[in-house]
C-alpha cells in the first residue's frame, strides 16, 4: 500500500445554528487523484477550507495529518508552504496583469525590493510548458480564454511547489474540448508523481480520471469507492450521493395537488427564453428556455450551482441580468414586455433573491424600512411616506410570518439568517404579487426555520399565488413542488409530475445531460 | 428600550455632546466672548454657506460616500454670473436670481448626468467641473471684482452689509421684539406639533414611545431655541441668511425623512442591487443628488457674493471641504446610507464654533486648519471603528 500523503480525522466544523461538517474523515494516498462528491451544500467545500487553512486552526474540530505530522494551518501561506494548493471554482486572476505576473501574485521572484522580471517570465515560460499552454507569459490574462485561464491557474499552483493539488469544480465552465485536456493533464501530473483532490459535480469526469471516490451528504462521510475493487459507475455514485431517508420536513398542503390544480390557469409563461452573459457576450446562459406555472401552483426548478437557474429568473425579472434577451413572457395569456424591475412588480412579479445580504436586503436599516422598500407607493401619499402605516405594516408582517426581533426597529444586520430570510419574504409578499420566486429561499437556515419557510409557501398558494421555487436541495424540490423542471447547463432537461420524481431521475436527468452542450 | 436603539439615540447625542464640550471649552479660553450675542450672530451669517452646502452635500454622501468636489466652484460661478448680470446688465433682482439658480441647477444636471447615466465616477466628474467652472468664473469676471455693493435690497435679502437682519417692527428698544416673538412662536408651533404627532400616534394605536422621554427632549430643544433667539434679540435681531438656511434645513429635513424620494436615497447608499431589485430607479437617484447639489451650490453663491458684497475669481475656495467635512462630522458615513440633516447641521455648527473659537483665542490660521483635520479624522475613525464592533484593525 501506498504511502497516505493526508488523513483528515474526524473533522467537525460548525457555524452558527449549522453543523456543516460532522465527524468527515479523508484519507488520500500519495500519487492518486481522489474525487470528492456530494450535492451542493454537502460540505465538500467547507472541507476543503478546512484543509488549505481559510477556516483557521481552532476553528474546527479534528485532525489534520499531512507528509506524516499533525498540521495546525492559521491561513492559505501555512497550507501553500507545505505543498497544499487550492484552485478555486471561481478563478482568482488579475485580468489587467500578464500571465507571468498572475502566476507569481503574493510569489514574487527575486528581492522583496526589486522583483526579478527575468526569472518571473522564464519559470512562468517553464511551467506554461508543463501545462501545455502555448502562450507568451507576457500576454495579458483578459486576453486568454476561459480554458487557458484554468491552466494558468494550475500553472500558477506548481510554481507554488504544489505537492497535494485541490481543484474544486475545474471545469465547471470549459467547453468539452478544454475539460478533456484539463482530464488528461491531471493524469499526466499523477504519471509525474503529483497527488490531486477533484470535486465535480460531472460523475462521468470522475470514473475517467479517479482513483478512488469519497462521497460526502450532509457534512458526513458516507464512503471511499477504489477503482480497484468498487463499482464505480454513475448510478453507484448517485446512490451514495443521495442515498437519505426523506422523513416529515415539509408541511402538507390542504388539498391534494389533482384537486387544486385540475382547472387552474396558466398564470405566466415564458417562451424561448434565451440570455446572455453580460461580459462574455457569445456564451447563451440561459439557452431557449420555455415554461410556465399555474395559478396557485408550487412550481420547482432544480438543478446544480451554475446551470442557469438564478440568471433565468434574474433577466425574467425586469432584465436585472444579462445581455441579448430574447424571447416572451405572457402573463394571464397576454404578452407582456417588462423593460425594468418596476414593470415586473408592476405586472404582479416578485423574485426573492438567493443573495439575500448581497441583492436583498439593507442590513444598515431596520426592518420596517426593508419591509416597504418594494412597494413604497403602497405606505405613502404624494411621495410623503406615512410612518405610522408603515410601522403598524412592518409590525403586520413580523407577526404573520413570526420574524424574531425586539422591535421593527431593529437593523436587519443583527437578525439571524432565518430571519434576515423572513424579512425578505415579507418584503415581498407586502409587493402583493402574483407570481413569486423564490430563489435559494432556505439557504443557510436551520431546520426550524426551513419548516416555516415551507408553511409561509403553502399559505401563499393557497391564497390563489404562485410560486416558482428555485432549489439546489433535491429534498426540498421533491417535498414542496406540484411540478419539477429540471435544468442543466442553460437548458431546461426535463419536466417531472411533483410525485413521479425521486432525487434519482432528477440527477440522472442532469447528468445525462452534462457536458453534452457547447 | 432595546440595546441596539439605546446604542443608536447614544451615537446621535455624542456628536451634541461633544459640540457642548468644545464649546464650553471655548467659553472658558475666551472668557465668555464666544457666548456673546454679536459672536452666536456671527456664526450663524459666516457658517450659512456651510449650512447650505453640507446640506445638499448630505445627500451625495447617502448615495454611496460620493462627494461633489466642484461646490467651491460652482458657487463662484454662479456668484460671478449674478453679479455680472446685476451691475453690468442691469437685470432686475427677481430675474438674477432665478437665472442663478437656473445656471446651478444646469451645472447639477450636467454633472449629474455623466454620473448617474453614464457611470463615470463622482470623484472625476466633479473634481473636472471644479477645474471648469474655477475657470470660467475667472473668464466671466475677467479676472476681476465686481461690486454689487449698491445692489442693495438682494445684499439685503441673502445676508450681507450692516443691515441685513429682519426689522423690528414693534419698536426700538435694547431687545429686538421681533426675533424674541419669532422665537417663541417657533417654540409654540414646535411643541404642538409634538404633541399633536404623538396624540396622533396614541389614538391609532400605534407605538408612540415614552412620554417623560418626548417631554425632556421638547422640553431642551425649547430652551436652546428661545436660549439663541434671546442672543440674537441682544444683537440686531434675526440675520435674514438665517431665514435661507432654516428654509434649507426644514425643506430637506422631511424630504430625507419622509419621502419616498429621500428614503430611495439611503436604500442606493445601503445596498444599491438590492434597491435596483425593488423596483427603485437608482441612475434617478444619483442624478438627483447632483442636480440637487447643482441648485443648492447657486444659493450658497448668492449668500457668499451678498455677505461680501461683491463678486471675485477666487470665493468659494475650499468651501467642498467645509461641506464635506460637515457632513462626515455630523455622523454621514463614508460608505453611505446613513446621515441626517440635523446630524450635519451639528457638524456644520461644531466646526463654525471651532473657527470662531480659535480665531477670538487668535490661533494662528494654519494651525486651525491642522485642528480642524484632526477633527475630521477622529470623527470617521469613530464611526468606521464603532460600525465594525469596537476593533481598531481590519481583520487582514
Amino acid at each position: 500500500m501506498a504511502k497516505i500523503l493526508l488523513e483528515m480525522k474526524n473533522i467537525t466544523k460548525t457555524f452558527p445554528g449549522v453543523k456543516a461538517l460532522d465527524n468527515v474523515n479523508l484519507k488520500v494516498e500519495e500519487g492518486e487523484i481522489h474525487a470528492l462528491v456530494g450535492e451542493n451544500g454537502a460540505g465538500k467545500s467547507t472541507l476543503m477550507n478546512v484543509l488549505s487553512g481559510i477556516y483557521p486552526y481552532g476553528s474546527y474540530e479534528g485532525d489534520i495529518m499531512y507528509d506524516g505530522e499533525v498540521c495546525h494551518f492559521n491561513n492559505i501561506k501555512d497550507s501553500e508552504r507545505k505543498g497544499i494548493v487550492i484552485i478555486h471554482q471561481e478563478l482568482a486572476l488579475v485580468p489587467y496583469m500578464t500571465i507571468g505576473e498572475n502566476m507569481f501574485l503574493g510569489n514574487e521572484q527575486g528581492h522583496k525590493w526589486k522583483i526579478n522580471w527575468t526569472e518571473t517570465y522564464g519559470k512562468a515560460a517553464k511551467y506554461l510548458e508543463t501545462v501545455g499552454l502555448s502562450e507568451s507569459p507576457q500576454t495579458l490574462v483578459k486576453d486568454i480564454g476561459v480554458g487557458k485561464q484554468q491552466l494558468v491557474e494550475i500553472a500558477k499552483a506548481l510554481a507554488k511547489n504544489a505537492k497535494l493539488l485541490i481543484l474544486d469544480e475545474p471545469t465547471a465552465s470549459l467547453n468539452e474540448d478544454d475539460s478533456k485536456a484539463l482530464l488528461e493533464l491531471m493524469l499526466k501530473f499523477k504519471k509525474d508523481g503529483l497527488t490531486s483532490i477533484i470535486i465535480s459535480h460531472k460523475l462521468n469526469e470522475i470514473s475517467y480520471v479517479a482513483d478512488k471516490i469519497t462521497v460526502i451528504r450532509d457534512g458526513s462521510t458516507i464512503e471511499t469507492l477504489d477503482k480497484q475493487t468498487d463499482d464505480i459507475s454513475e448510478g453507484r455514485i448517485i446512490k451514495g450521493m443521495v442515498g437519505r431517508e426523506i422523513a416529515d420536513r415539509f408541511p402538507r398542503r390542504g388539498l391534494d395537488m389533482k384537486k387544486r390544480l385540475v382547472d387552474a390557469e396558466t398564470l405566466m409563461e415564458i417562451k424561448n427564453w434565451t440570455v446572455h452573459h453580460p461580459i462574455n457576450k457569445e456564451r447563451k446562459v440561459v439557452d431557449n428556455v420555455s415554461f410556465h406555472v399555474k395559478k396557485g401552483e408550487v412550481l420547482g426548478i432544480s438543478g446544480l450551482m451554475g446551470a442557469g437557474r438564478t440568471e433565468l429568473a434574474m433577466s425574467v425579472f425586469g432584465r436585472s441580468y444579462g445581455e441579448n434577451i430574447s424571447g416572451e413572457i405572457l402573463m394571464n395569456g397576454k404578452p407582456v414586455v417588462f423593460k425594468s424591475v418596476q414593470d415586473a412588480i408592476k405586472h404582479g412579479l416578485a423574485y426573492v433573491t438567493e443573495d439575500r445580504k448581497g441583492n436583498g436586503l439593507i442590513l444598515s436599516n431596520p426592518i420596517k424600512i426593508n419591509t416597504t422598500l418594494a412597494n413604497l407607493d403602497a405606505v405613502s401619499n404624494h411621495g410623503v411616506i406615512d410612518k405610522d402605516k408603515e410601522y403598524a405594516v412592518a409590525v403586520e408582517y413580523k407577526d404573520k410570518l413570526r420574524t424574531k426581533c425586539p422591535t421593527v426597529e431593529q437593523n436587519v444586520g443583527n437578525l439571524s439568517g432565518g430571519n434576515q430570510q423572513k424579512v425578505l419574504l415579507a418584503k415581498w409578499m407586502f409587493a402583493d404579487p402574483e407570481v413569486l420566486i423564490l430563489d435559494e429561499p432556505t439557504r443557510g437556515i436551520d431546520v426550524g426555520a426551513k419548516y416555516e419557510i415551507y408553511c409561509i409557501i403553502n399559505q401563499l398558494v393557497s391564497e390563489g399565488k404562485s410560486v416558482i421555487m428555485i432549489s439546489s436541495e433535491l429534498p426540498e424540490i421533491l417535498g414542496m413542488c406540484d411540478r419539477i423542471y429540471v435544468m442543466n447547463e442553460g437548458k431546461i432537461v426535463g419536466e417531472l409530475e411533483g410525485e413521479e420524481a425521486s432525487q434519482e431521475i432528477i440527477m440522472s436527468h442532469i447528468l445525462k445531460s452534462s457536458g453534452k452542450g457547447e | 428600550m432595546s440595546k441596539a436603539k439605546a446604542v443608536d439615540i447614544a451615537k446621535k447625542l455624542t456628536m451634541i455632546f461633544v459640540l457642548i464640550l468644545v464649546t464650553g471649552f471655548f467659553a472658558w479660553k475666551t472668557e465668555g466672548a464666544i457666548l456673546l450675542p454679536m459672536n452666536i450672530s456671527n456664526l450663524i451669517s459666516q457658517n450659512a454657506y456651510v449650512f447650505i452646502l453640507a446640506t445638499g452635500m448630505l445627500l451625495c454622501i447617502l448615495t454611496g460616500g460620493n462627494i461633489d468636489l466642484s461646490v467651491g466652484s460652482v458657487v463662484c460661478f454662479v456668484g460671478a454670473i449674478g453679479a455680472k448680470l446685476m451691475v453690468e446688465n442691469n437685470v432686475n433682482i427677481v430675474v438674477a436670481i432665478l437665472i442663478m439658480l437656473l445656471v446651478g441647477t444646469l451645472i447639477g444636471a450636467w454633472q449629474g448626468f455623466w454620473i448617474a447615466f453614464v457611470r463615470i465616477p463622482p470623484f472625476i466628474v466633479t473634481l473636472a467641473g471644479m477645474l471648469i467652472f474655477r475657470g470660467l468664473s475667472n473668464v466671466v469676471l475677467d479676472g476681476m471684482t465686481v461690486s454689487i455693493a449698491d445692489k442693495k435690497s438682494f445684499v439685503k435679502l441673502f445676508g450681507g452689509g450692516a443691515d441685513c437682519y429682519i426689522k423690528d417692527f414693534l419698536g426700538a428698544s435694547e431687545i429686538n421684539a421681533t426675533c424674541m416673538i419669532a422665537g417663541c412662536v417657533a417654540v409654540l408651533i414646535f411643541i404642538t406639533l409634538q404633541l399633536l404627532s404623538y396624540f396622533g400616534k396614541k389614538k391609532k394605536g400605534y407605538d408612540a414611545g415614552n412620554f417623560p422621554g418626548l417631554i425632556v427632549k421638547v422640553a431642551i430643544i425649547s430652551a436652546v431655541i428661545i436660549w439663541v433667539t434671546y442672543k440674537l434679540a441682544q444683537h440686531k435681531g434675526i440675520p435674514s441668511v438665517l431665514i435661507w438656511v432654516l428654509i434649507v434645513i426644514f425643506v430637506y429635513g422631511y424630504i430625507t425623512s419622509n419621502t419616498t424620494t429621500g428614503r430611495s436615497f439611503y436604500a442606493v447608499g445601503g445596498n444599491e442591487k438590492a434597491t435596483k431589485l425593488s423596483g427603485i430607479n437608482t441612475n434617478k437617484v444619483y442624478f438627483l443628488a447632483y442636480l440637487n447639489m447643482g441648485f443648492l451650490s447657486a444659493l450658497a453663491g448668492m449668500v457668499t457674493i451678498a455677505r461680501l458684497s461683491s463678486a471675485q475669481p477666487t470665493y468659494g475656495q475650499n468651501y467642498e471641504m467645509d461641506a464635506i467635512a460637515s457632513c462626515f462630522i455630523g455622523g454621514a458615513s463614508a460608505y453611505g446610507g446613513i446621515g441626517t440633516v440635523p446630524g450635519v447641521i451639528i457638524g456644520a455648527i461644531l466646526m463654525g464654533v471651532i473657527n470662531l473659537g480659535m480665531s477670538l483665542m487668535g490661533v494662528d490660521q494654519n494651525l486651525q486648519k491642522v485642528v480642524k483635520g484632526g477633527v475630521l479624522l477622529l470623527a470617521v475613525i469613530f464611526d468606521v471603528v464603532s460600525k465594525r464592533g469596537g476593533k481598531l484593525i481590519e481583520k487582514n
